[in-house]
Parts: C-alpha cells; sequence; structure tokens
C-alpha cells in the first residue's frame, strides 16, 4: 500500500510541476526554487512529516523533501543550541545530498567527456 | 483589427500538450517514488542499515545514478521526455550540477568546473536556506517549537 502512495504522492507533485511549467513562461530553475520554498514552508506545522508517514520513500524523493529537510535540520539545531543553533542545524540533515552531488559530479566530469 | 489578430496568433499557436505531458510527469515521476521508496526497504531489510540512515543512503544512490547517467548521455533525452518527472526529484538536482560541470570541464578546473558546477542548483541551495532560515525563525519566534 505505501508503494501506492509513493507513486500517487510523487506523481501528482511532478504533475503539478509541469502544468506550471506549461501554463506559465518560469524555467524548470524557477519551478524547483518554488517547490524548495513549499518544502521549507510544509514543514514548519509538521505537515511534510504526516506525508512522509503517509507515502513514504515517495515523499522524500522530490525536491520538496529538501527543503523540508533544511527546515528539520534548523529547528532540531535550535531545539539543542538555541539561536546559534539555526545556523549550525540548517545543513545537518541535506549535507549528504549536496556534498553527493558535488562529489560525484566532479569526479564524472574529469573521467567522461560531455556528448555531442 | 486587434481582436482579429488576437484570434489569429491564438489559432496558429502550436497547441502544448498540456495534458499529455502532465500524464507522463504523473507516470515517470510516480516511478521516481517508487524506486525511492523500494530503495529504502531494500537498505533496511537486506543490508540492516537503520530508517534514518536508509533515506540518506537512498539519497545518494539516485544522485550517484543520475550523475553516472548525465555524464554517459542518457539523461539529456530522459529529461527532454519527462520533463518535470525528472526534474522536480532529486535527480533533477544532481543532474544539474553534473551538466554544468561536464559542459564547462573544458575552461579549467578551477574557473570552470569550480566557477561553475553549482550555477544551476546553486539556486535550489540558497533558496531553501533562506526559507528555511525565515520559516525556522518564524516559528521559534511564535514559540511553536
Amino acid at each position: 500500500m505505501i508503494y501506492f502512495n509513493s507513486f500517487i504522492f510523487c506523481g501528482l507533485v511532478c504533475a503539478l510541476g509541469q502544468i506550471i511549467l506549461d501554463k506559465t513562461n518560469l524555467t524548470p530553475g524557477h519551478i524547483t526554487v518554488i517547490f524548495v520554498v513549499i518544502g521549507t514552508f510544509l514543514d514548519v506545522f509538521n505537515i511534510y512529516d504526516k506525508i512522509v508517514l503517509w507515502a513514504g520513500g515517495g515523499a522524500l524523493v522530490p525536491i520538496t523533501s529538501f527543503g523540508h529537510m533544511l527546515t528539520h535540520g534548523a529547528i532540531q539545531g535550535y531545539n539543542e543550541g538555541g539561536i546559534l543553533g539555526l545556523f549550525n542545524g540548517t545543513l545537518n540533515l541535506t549535507s549528504a545530498g549536496i556534498s553527493a552531488a558535488i562529489i560525484f559530479s566532479f569526479f564524472f566530469s574529469l573521467v567522461f567527456e560531455p556528448k555531442d | 483589427m486587434e481582436d482579429n489578430y488576437q484570434k489569429i496568433v491564438d489559432k496558429h499557436t502550436p497547441k502544448e500538450k498540456i495534458f499529455y505531458n502532465t500524464f507522463i510527469a504523473f507516470i515517470t515521476g510516480g516511478i521516481m517514488g517508487v524506486i525511492g521508496n523500494f530503495l529504502i526497504e531494500f537498505y533496511e531489510s537486506y543490508m540492516s542499515v537503520p530508517a534514518k540512515e536508509a533515506t540518506v543512503c537512498m539519497l545518494i544512490t539516485l544522485i550517484f545514478l543520475s550523475c553516472l547517467l548525465t555524464s554517459l548521455g542518457f539523461f539529456d533525452k530522459w529529461v527532454n521526455f519527462c520533463k518535470c518527472g525528472l526534474i522536480i526529484p532529486i535527480t533533477g538536482f544532481a543532474h544539474a550540477t553534473q551538466s554544468a560541470a561536464l559542459e564547462y570541464r573544458k575552461e579549467g578546473l578551477v574557473t570552470g568546473i569550480g566557477v561553475n558546477m553549482l550555477k544551476l542548483s546553486g539556486a535550489v541551495i540558497i533558496y531553501g536556506i533562506i526559507g528555511s532560515f525565515v520559516f525556522s525563525l518564524i516559528r521559534t519566534l511564535v514559540g511553536l517549537v
């Protein structure tokens, strides 16, 4: 059942992005930024945590989960270390994703030649 | 006169196949979600990774795959076909980083890769951090913690 939920949720988010992309003049860059900000907002009232419980991996794959983890880390940091924790903890949970993207793309760009 | 002109323009503007595009994005995005969920359960049950780290492992696997497929040249065609089905998931973030790194490779290690790697995906990081800072500050000020 959780597979069905994750299919529905992730599909709906992507379809919504596609409708925005087709109906307006925004570029894919704008769309991803909009969805990250939506994700950061949805974590304020713990809405996204409930979605993660409902949809499992389907809620963790879209870029909204990136924003969700940013806010989650910031609030976790605040609970542990006060205002300084807001700065300390923001990247705590997402650092793996950012580092992985940078590390893999650096080494692959050394190894592979660009196509076309 | 102007009304007629507008009508003619509307008639000849190519109709974007919005329904078709949305359907493709829904299906491919859904498949990405199922793959993500499958990877989490795979890491949890077969590799006995704790639940929180399984999520990180899943994200790293997806980022690795999309970086590899982008540098092999397949991913650009898939993105052209699926559009938001692959841009909205974390694969789009990795794809943007990887394609910028490949494109500017010939301009040198520092001035090419170093300066331009986060050209497209930097926006996601910057606005994500700004947004999360603003919202979590509001939340702490209001006292919702």
